[in-house]
C-alpha cells in the first residue's frame, strides 16, 4: 500500500480558487476521489503475502475464571495454525497490569484465566481463513467458575476517585454554595442518568502485524500515531523507532482509536509466534467490551436563581461508572465550570466500580453526558425563574470564566444566540409547553441548549521542504478519522508557504513522519495546523534570506520583513512590481530545495492567563406522537463560535456530526446489559441504535464569525466535539416543551413518553 | 459458522428429498439463516439451495382472483409490483416498512414466513432459550424484557415474532402451500406459526423437510383495497423492528363497517389475527368509539411477560390508530416512511 | 461438494472455486479477489457497508453466500467509475460531502445507485432518508447524503433525457 495519498486533481472548482489563501476556503476533500472509489486503504483492507486470520473468543462472564477451553476441538478445525492461551501465551515485556506509558491502559493480553468483564478476550485463534479462525474460536466452549455480577449501579458503594477524564482534578469549589442556596427564591433539584454509550466507529478496530526481525509494521487506525510506536514497542521489549504505524484513513475513531488495546497486542504477538503477518478485525459485537465506551453517569443538581433569574449557586455532583480494574471517570460535573455565572459553584465527581470494560474517552468525554444533564437542568430553572430559556441563559451570561475567573480568549456566544434564535424563529416560542401542534395533531416542541468545548491543543512537529521546480513537500504523522486532516491541514501548509495547495504535496498518516499528535480532544486541526503553517513559515523566512542578501535579485536589500510570499513567488512589500519566484531563488543559490521545521502547541503563559473555549447555541425541534410516544427530530439549527474556520465545508460536516450524535445520545443509544450475567444484550447496530438517515431531519449549521487571538498563532480551535454537547439538552428540553413531562434519563423514549403522559 | 454440506437441488421434489436428512436446513436469500449461522444460534450440517430453482419467483393473479406469490419473491419486488401493491396496499406498506432496501431485495417470501424471533437471549448463545435449546430454559424470563410479547406467550418462551409482512397476511387470510415427501397441502397463515406452549422450538407446522413454495391472497382478500394500513411504531425512524404494529383492512359502505380485518405485529409470539376484534368492528360505524373498543378486544387476552406491560396500552392504540387511518382511505401513494407514525400522509388527526 | 462458480465482476467473467463453503460475497471480494473496497461494518446486515450490486439490485454482501450466487453479475464500488470520469453519485458525494471518515461510503454510494436506479424516492428528500436508512454512517454525514443523492438523480435523469432527445 502506498503510505501517502494521492492528492486528486481538479478537486475543486478553480473559481474558487484563490492562490496565497487556501484557508477558508470551503474546499471539497482532497482524499475525496480515494474514498469515494474504494481506493482509499483502511486497515483491514491490507492482505500482505502469508498472512492469517485471527479471532479471539470472548468470555460470556463478567466476573470469575475460565476453567476449561477446548483448545483441542479448535486446533482440530481445518485450516487452525495456533491457538493462543494463558497456557501457552508468550511473554510480554510489560505487565498489562500496569501503565509504563502515556495513555495507557490496563487490558487484557492472556495474563491468566481471571475474567473481570463479558466480552474479554480469554485466547486467540489464528487460522489460514477468516471462517477457520471464526469457528475454531467457536469451538472453543469455555466453561467457567462464575462469580454474580456486579453490574447493578444501585449495589456497589460509591467511592472518591483521585482524578477524573485524562487528570483532571475530581472537585472545584467556588463561593459558598450552601449559602447560595439559602438565599436563592428559587431552587431545582435534579437527578439525571445517562448510560453506557459505546462509539461504534463504522470501522470495527483492525490490525495487521508484520514483523521483519526485530522491526515491526503494524496497519491500525489510530488516532496518536507516533507517541503510539513507542507503546506498542514497550510491549515487546523494541524502541520505538522499531514500530512503523500506518494509518491513512481511519474508519471513525472518536477517542476509542487513541488507546492500545489487548487484541492489538495479541495479534502482534501472534505474528511474532508464528512468523506470519497476522490481521484481526473485531467483529461488530467485540466493540462492546475491550476498547472502551462512554461510562454512565448519575448527576445530582441542586440550582439556586434569585427573583431576577440570576443563579446564586450551582453544584453538579457525578456519579461515574468504571471498571473494578481501571479508573476512566467521566468527567460530566466538569461541563459546569465554564459556562454560566454565579457567585457559587461546586462541581464533585463520585465514582462505582462494575464488572464491564473500562470506558473510555468518547466524542465529547465528560462534556456530552455533562451538557445533556447541565442543559436540561438550566431549563428547569429558566422555568421555575418564568423565564424563556434563552433570556435565562443571558442574565447568567459568563463574562469571564466561572470557575477560574479567567477572562476568555474570545467568546462569541451571545453572537450564537442571537444568530441561531434568529434562524430558528426562536421569538415565536410560547413559554408554555403543550402549545403547538402540527397539521396532523402531533406535539411539537422547542427547545436549546447551550454548547461549550474546550479548544485543546497538544504538541506537534512538521517539516517543510520547498524544491526546485516551486512546489513543496510538508509533513507530519497526522491522524484523518474524517475530520478532514487531509485537506484542512494540507490547506493550512500551503499558506505557510504562501503556495496553491497543488504545487503542496502532504505527507500523513505514517508513523515515520515528523509526530503530528493526537487527533483528539478537537485539537489536532489547531496542533498540528500550526506546526505546518509555522514549518512553511521557517523555508519562507530561509528563501528570503537568501532573496534579500542576493544582489541580483529583485527583493535585493528588502529585509525579511519586507517581502512577502504568495502564489509561489516573494514580492517586496512596498512593491508590488519587484517579485522572485521561488525557483528562481533557489536556482540562484544553486540550492535543489530548503528545508524548515515547525512546531504545533500551546503557548503556556497564554493558557495561564486566559479561558479558552469553542461556544455554540443549539435549537431543536422535536415532532412526538401523542398517543405513541414516537419521537422524531424535525429541526435543528446550530451557531458555533470556533476561531477561525480553516474549511467551512468540512467544519459544517463536523458540527452536523456532532449534532447527530447528540440525537443518538438524546434518543437512541444505551448499552443494556442483563443485570444477571452482565453481558451487554444489544451488542450490536440493530439494538443499540445509532440515528439512521431518516432520523435526520434537514440541518443547518451557522458558523459564527470569531476572531481569537490568544488561543494559537492561527486562531483555530476545534469542532470535533462540541456539537453533541448543547444538542441533546436541547431535544430533551423539547420534549419537555412538546409534552409538558421533563424526562431526566437518557435515552428519551417511547416508554418513558407513554409512561410520562401517564402519570402527567 | 459451522462447516456444512452445500447442495443445490435441480428441483423441488430434488430439494425435499434432500431435506429429508437430519440436519438440513433450506436457503433462501439467508439474510436470516446466515446471521444466525454467524452467530453460531443455527448449525445447519447441510444447507439445501432454493435459490436455484425455478418456478418460485413469479407474482400470478388466477381467475378466480387470488394471488399467488412464489417463496423465491424478493420483498421488494413484491412490494413494488404495481398490480400486487395496488390491491394490497397494506402488505406492500408492511414490506417496505421492515429491514433496509438492501435486506428487502435479497430476502424471500418464504423467508419471511420463516425468520425467527429477534428475542436477544435466543440470539445469545451463552443464555438459556427453550427455542434454541428445547429444555434449557428461558433467560429473557426475568431478563431485559421490554420488548418481548404480551399476547401468545408461555412460561417456555415469551419471544416476539418479528415479522412485519406476516402481519397483515394474517389479517388478510393468507394460505401458505407447503411441499414435503407426501405431496403438497395448504395451510392459512394463522395457523401456520405455532404458538410456544411447552414446545417453543417448534415454531410452525413445517415437517421434516417441507418446504414453503407460495403464500397465496384469496380472492376476497383484494376487496379491501381501498381501506387498508399498516402502522409500526419503533424506537427509530426506520430500519428498526417493531415495538407494536398492526394491519387494519376495512370494507366500508354507506358509512358502515361491512367486514374487518385485524392483525397484530410486534406484541405477539405469532403474527396475530384479532377475530375478536374484527367481530366489534362489523356492522359500527367507523370512528373513534368503535375503533377503541375494537382495540379493547384485541389486547383483552394480553398480560405483561415481564417489563411489557406498556405493550398492552401502546398496542391497543396502535390498533386504534390503523383503523382510523385504514378508513380515512388508502393513501394514492405510499407513504415517504411506510408505516410510520410519521407518514405524511397519515390518514386520521391525532387527538389528545 | 461443487464449490465452482462463475460471477461476472465489474463487467468481468470470473470463474472462481472456492475453498470453504462459508464464504459470503463480502470475504470473497475482500480477502480472495483484492476488491477491498466494500467494507465490513458488522458482518450481519445491521448497517449496510458491505452494499454492493447484484444483477443492478443493491444487497448486503456480508449475508450474502458465495457459492449461492453462481452466475451472478456484480458491480462494487471499484466497477462503478468510468476509468478517470466518477459515476455522478460518486462526483455528488465529493460535491455534497456526503462522507467524512469514508468508511460507510463504498456501501452508501452503491446503495444511492440502486436507489436511484429503483425509482422509488424522485425528488423527495424524505424519500430518500428512508430508501438510505438501510446505510449507516456513524460520522453523521446524512445531510450530504441526501443532498447527494438528489444531486446525483437530477443529472442522472437529466443526462437520460438529453441521450432520449
Amino acid at each position: 500500500m502506498s503510505d501517502t495519498i494521492e492528492t486528486p486533481s481538479g478537486a475543486m472548482p478553480a473559481s474558487r480558487t484563490r492562490f496565497g489563501s487556501n484557508s477558508g476556503q470551503p474546499m471539497t476533500r482532497r482524499d475525496g476521489v480515494l474514498k469515494v472509489t474504494g481506493g482509499a486503504t483502511f486497515a483491514a483492507d491490507n492482505h500482505p503475502e502469508g498472512m492469517l486470520h485471527a479471532v479471539y473468543a470472548a468470555a460470556t462472564i463478567s466476573r470469575g475464571r475460565v476453567t476449561s477451553l477446548n483448545v483441542d476441538a479448535a486446533r482440530a478445525h481445518p485450516g487452525v495454525v495456533e491457538v493462543l492461551t494463558p497456557a501457552n501465551r508468550p511473554p510480554l515485556a510489560i505487565d498489562p497490569d500496569t501503565k509504563p506509558y502515556p495513555f495507557a491502559f490496563r487490558t487484557e493480553v492472556l495474563q491468566d484465566d481471571t475474567v473481570r468483564y463479558a466480552g474479554q478476550p480469554i485466547a486467540l485463534v489464528v487460522a489460514e481463513t477468516l471462517e477457520s479462525a471464526t469457528e475454531a474460536a467457536r469451538l472453543l466452549s469455555p466453561t467457567y467458575d462464575a462469580s454474580p455480577a456486579r453490574i447493578d449501579f444501585d449495589t456497589v458503594e460509591p467511592f472518591d476517585p483521585q482524578a477524573v477524564g485524562v487528570g483532571s482534578p475530581p472537585t472545584a469549589e467556588k463561593g459558598d454554595v450552601e449559602a447560595g442556596l439559602a438565599q436563592a427564591s428559587h431552587r431545582v433539584d435534579a437527578r439525571y442518568e445517562t448510560p453506557g454509550q459505546y462509539h461504534n466507529a463504522m470501522e470495527p478496530h483492525a490490525i495487521v502485524a508484520t514483523w521483519d526481525g526485530d522491526r515491526l509494521t503494524l496497519d491500525t487506525p489510530n488516532q496518536a500515531i507516533v507517541m503510539s510506536t513507542g507503546s506498542f514497542g514497550a510491549w515487546f521489549g523494541i524502541p520505538a523507532e522499531n514500530v512503523t504505524i500506518r494509518s491513512p484513513f481511519l474508519g471513525g475513531g472518536f477517542g476509542s482509536k487513541a488507546i492500545i488495546v489487548g487484541p492489538q497486542i495479541l495479534t502482534i504477538l501472534a505474528a511474532k509466534m508464528l512468523g506470519r503477518p497476522v490481521k484481526l478485525a473485531l467483529r461488530r459485537d467485540q466493540m462492546y467490551g475491550p476498547v472502551g465506551h462512554r461510562g454512565a453517569t448519575r448527576q445530582e443538581f441542586r440550582l439556586g436563581v434569585d427573583a431576577d433569574g440570576h443563579l446564586t449557586a450551582l453544584d453538579h455532583l457525578t456519579t461515574a461508572v468504571t471498571s473494578t480494574f481501571e479508573d476512566f471517570i467521566e468527567p460530566a460535573s466538569n461541563a459546569s465550570h465554564d459556562l454560566y455565572a454565579t457567585p457559587a459553584l461546586s462541581s464533585r465527581h463520585k465514582a462505582v466500580r462494575l464488572d464491564i470494560g473500562t470506558p473510555g474517552p468518547m466524542r465529547a468525554p465528560g462534556e456530552a453526558s455533562g451538557s445533556a444533564a447541565l442543559e436540561s437542568a438550566i431549563d428547569e430553572a429558566a422555568l421555575v425563574a418564568g423565564l424563556d430559556p434563552l433570556e435565562f441563559r443571558l442574565r447568567n451570561y459568563a463574562e469571564t470564566d466561572p470557575a477560574s475567573g479567567k477572562p476568555f480568549s474570545a467568546k462569541a456566544l451571545r453572537e450564537c444566540y442571537a444568530e441561531g434564535a434568529e434562524r430558528f424563529g426562536w421569538s415565536k416560542r410560547p413559554l408554555e409547553p403543550r402549545q403547538m401542534r402540527d397539521e396532523a395533531g402531533r406535539l411539537v416542541g422547542w427547545g436549546m441548549g447551550t454548547a461549550l468545548f474546550p479548544a485543546s491543543m497538544f504538541q506537534a512537529n512538521a517539516t517543510a521542504t520547498l524544491r526546485a521546480d516551486g512546489t513543496a513537500l510538508v509533513e507530519t504523522a497526522g491522524a484523518d478519522m474524517g475530520q478532514g486532516a487531509w485537506t484542512a491541514l494540507h490547506q493550512i501548509a500551503a499558506d505557510g508557504l504562501g503556495l496553491d495547495i497543488g504545487s503542496v504535496e502532504f505527507r500523513s498518516g505514517h508513523s515515520g513522519l515528523p509526530d503530528g499528535g493526537i487527533a483528539g480532544g478537537s485539537g489536532h486541526t489547531a496542533t498540528a495546523g500550526n506546526a505546518l503553517h509555522a514549518a512553511g513559515t521557517d523555508v519562507i523566512a530561509k528563501l528570503a534570506d537568501l532573496a534579500t542578501n542576493d544582489e541580483n535579485s529583485p527583493l535585493f536589500g528588502a529585509g525579511n520583513v519586507g517581502v512577502e510570499a504568495r502564489d509561489g513567488r516573494l514580492y517586496r512589500a512596498d512593491d508590488p512590481d519587484r517579485s522572485q519566484s521561488y525557483g528562481e531563488i533557489l536556482a540562484r543559490a544553486g540550492l535543489a530545495e530548503i528545508e524548515g521545521a515547525g512546531q504545533g502547541g500551546r503557548d503556556p503563559a497564554s493558557a495561564e492567563e486566559r479561558a479558552m473555549f469553542s461556544h455554540g447555541a443549539v435549537f431543536a425541534e422535536v415532532t412526538i406522537d401523542p398517543d405513541l410516544g414516537q419521537i422524531r427530530v424535525t429541526r435543528l439549527v446550530g451557531a458555533f463560535a470556533a476561531g477561525r474556520i480553516v474549511n467551512p465545508r468540512l467544519a459544517t460536516s463536523q458540527l452536523y456530526g456532532g449534532m447527530i450524535w447528540g440525537i443518538g445520545f438524546a434518543l437512541h443509544e444505551e448499552a443494556v446489559h442483563d443485570k444477571r450475567s452482565g453481558r451487554i444484550m444489544n451488542a450490536n447496530l440493530a439494538e443499540y441504535r445509532v440515528p439512521v438517515n431518516a432520523d435526520v431531519p434537514a440541518m443547518d449549521v451557522i458558523l459564527v464569525d470569531e476572531h481569537d487571538p490568544h488561543v494559537n498563532p492561527l486562531g483555530i480551535k476545534g469542532v470535533g466535539e462540541i456539537g453533541i454537547t448543547g444538542t441533546v439538552g436541547a431535544i430533551a428540553n423539547a420534549i419537555w416543551h412538546a409534552t409538558g413531562v421533563r424526562f431526566r434519563r437518557f435515552p428519551i423514549n417511547i416508554v418513558d413518553l407513554l409512561e410520562g403522559a401517564a402519570a402527567r | 459458522m459451522n462447516l456444512f454440506e452445500y447442495v443445490r437441488p435441480a428441483s423441488i421434489a430434488e430439494a425435499v428429498a434432500a431435506a429429508g436428512e437430519p440436519g438440513s436446513a433450506y436457503l433462501g436469500a439467508g439474510t436470516n439463516l446466515l446471521d444466525l449461522m454467524k452467530g453460531g444460534v443455527s448449525r445447519p450440517s447441510r444447507l439445501i439451495d432454493l435459490t436455484h430453482l425455478p418456478d418460485l419467483g413469479r407474482i400470478e393473479t388466477s381467475p378466480d382472483g387470488s394471488t399467488r406469490i412464489g417463496a423465491l419473491v424478493k420483498n421488494s419486488a413484491l412490494a413494488h409490483d404495481p398490480d400486487f401493491a395496488k390491491r394490497f396496499p397494506a402488505v406492500a406498506e408492511a414490506l417496505l416498512s421492515g429491514a433496509s432496501a438492501q435486506l428487502r431485495n435479497a430476502a424471500t417470501v418464504g423467508g419471511n414466513l420463516m425468520q425467527r424471533t429477534r428475542c436477544s437471549y435466543f440470539a445469545d448463545t451463552a443464555s438459556a432459550c427453550n427455542r434454541r435449546e428445547p429444555g434449557s430454559g428461558c433467560d429473557a424470563i426475568g431478563g431485559e424484557n421490554r420488548s418481548h410479547a404480551v399476547l401468545g406467550w408461555s412460561d417456555h418462551c415469551i419471544a416476539v415474532h418479528p415479522s412485519d409482512f406476516c402481519v397483515p397476511l394474517a389479517a388478510l387470510g393468507a394460505i401458505v402451500e407447503i411441499e414435503g415427501a407426501d405431496g403438497r397441502r395448504k395451510v392459512p397463515l394463522t395457523d401456520f406459526h405455532r404458538l410456544p406452549g411447552d414446545t417453543p422450538e417448534k415454531e410452525t407446522v413445517l415437517e421434516a423437510g417441507e418446504m414453503i413454495v407460495a403464500v397465496s391472497l384469496p380472492a376476497e382478500a383484494a376487496a379491501f383495497a381501498g381501506h387498508q394500513r399498516y402502522l409500526k411504531v419503533r424506537e427509530r425512524t426506520s430500519y428498526a423492528f417493531a415495538l407494536a404494529s398492526a394491519a387494519a383492512a376495512l370494507r366500508i359502505e354507506n358509512g358502515t363497517i361491512l367486514e374487518a380485518r385485524i392483525a397484530l405485529g410486534g406484541v405477539a409470539t405469532k403474527p396475530w389475527r384479532s377475530q375478536a376484534a374484527e367481530a366489534v368492528l362489523t356492522g359500527a360505524a367507523p370512528g373513534r368509539e368503535a375503533f377503541e373498543k375494537a382495540a379493547e378486544a384485541a389486547f383483552a387476552e394480553a398480560r405483561p411477560s415481564g417489563d411489557n406491560a406498556y405493550k398492552i396500552e401502546l398496542g391497543k392504540r396502535v390498533v386504534a390508530r390503523v383503523l382510523a387511518m385504514a378508513a380515512a382511505g388508502t393513501p394514492e401513494r405510499m407513504p415517504a416512511l411506510p408505516a410510520s407514525p410519521f407518514a405524511s400522509e397519515t390518514g386520521a388527526k391525532a387527538h389528545v | 461438494m461443487n464449490l465452482s462458480l462463475t460471477l461476472t465482476i465489474n463487467g468481468k467473467r470470473r470463474e472462481i472455486v472456492l475453498d470453504d463453503p462459508r464464504v459470503t460475497l463480502l470475504d470473497l471480494l475482500r480477502e480472495r479477489l483484492d476488491l477491498t473496497g466494500a467494507k465490513k461494518g458488522c458482518d450481519r446486515g445491521q448497517c449496510g457497508a458491505c452494499t454492493i450490486l447484484v444483477d443492478g439490485r443493491r444487497i448486503n454482501s456480508c449475508l450474502a453466500l458465495a457459492i449461492s450466487y453462481d452466475g451472478a453479475a456484480i458491480t462494487t464500488i471499484e466497477g462503478l467509475a468510468d476509468g478517470e470520469t466518477l459515476h455522478p453519485v460518486q462526483q455528488a458525494f465529493i460535491d455534497h460531502d456526503g462522507f467524512q471518515c469514508g468508511f460507510c461510503t463504498p456501501g452508501q454510494i452503491m446503495s444511492a445507485v440502486g436507489l436511484i436506479s429503483e425509482g422509488q424516492s424522485g425528488d423527495d428528500a424524505e424519500r430518500v432518508r428512508e430508501a438510505m436508512s438501510g446505510n449507516i454512517c456513524r460520522c453523521g454525514a446524512y445531510n450530504g447524503i441526501t443532498e447527494a443523492v438528489l444531486d446525483a438523480r437530477a443529472k442522472i435523469s437529466a443526462g437520460k433525457e438529453r441521450d432520449a432527445a
